[in-house]
């Protein structure tokens, strides 16, 4: 099984460099467990104690799993998992 | 600059973008407004899905993120707390307008890395222009 994840940028010192890995699982959650076991430190920049980090963009092939189930949202082989640190900021 | 007008029309919410360029170059070239989600006077936030096409069109394109700007509309044109604890992309410049003033709008830039601001200037170049010091040469003679 194997499920394609893109990594942005900030995060691919985590990853040796690289812009796409490949993991598996049948739910968001278990697929980033599996990456976390493959480079560690991965699954800390993206969930925290709420889940999902606030400020972190994951997207399931082309919707925002926000509005699928967030970490219990399914995934299946040959799906792609997209992360985007959000671009955000503020006058304060 | 193209980013003053835009920051006015959005005013009194922060106004955002990206200016894309050629992977490798640091050339901003490709100006790309994008909406401000947060729809506040006082936070910006990229829209996540438009976000996601826009950066899928940075990549087919063999393009990055040179430069990404948003405006500040009570505050001067310095990274705030909030902009240096959620700066994602370690290869921009972050350029920042301030609208504070009705009349007079202040232009920086500044470079966010691992939480580490360091400015830089800020040249205006015209169309039909290349930057660089062979074109400053150029222009002189």
């Amino acid at each position: 099984m194997a499920i394609e994840v893109r990594i942005p940028t900030i995060l691919r010192p985590l990853t040796g460099g690289a812009k796409a890995v490949q993991g598996s699982g049948d739910t968001l959650d278990e697929l980033l467990a599996d990456l976390d076991a493959q480079y560690s430190g991965l699954r800390d920049r993206l969930v925290d104690g709420t889940g999902l980090r606030r400020f972190v963009n994951v997207y399931l092939n082309d919707e925002d799993v926000r509005f699928l189930g967030g970490l219990t949202t399914t995934v299946k082989d040959g799906d792609t998992v997209t992360v985007l640190p959000a671009v955000a900021g503020g006058g304060r | 600059m193209l980013q003053i007008p835009r920051a006015r029309a959005d005013h009194p919410d922060e106004a955002c973008g990206v200016i894309a360029g050629p992977a490798g170059t640091d050339r901003p070239e490709r100006f790309i407004a994008m909406l401000n989600a947060a729809r506040s006077p006082t936070f910006y936030e990229f829209d996540s899905m438009e976000q996601l096409r826009v950066w899928r069109e940075l990549d087919d394109r063999d393009e990055e993120p040179v430069v990404i700007y948003h405006s500040h509309t009570a505050t001067e044109a310095y990274p705030s707390r909030t902009d240096i604890s959620l700066a994602s992309e370690p290869g921009a410049h972050y350029l920042l307008v301030s609208t504070r003033e009705p009349e007079q709008a202040e232009v920086r830039s500044y470079r966010i890395v691992d939480g580490v601001v360091t400015e830089e200037d800020v040249q205006v170049i015209g169309p039909g222009q290349e930057a660089g010091p062979r074109a400053t040469a150029g222009a002189a003679e």
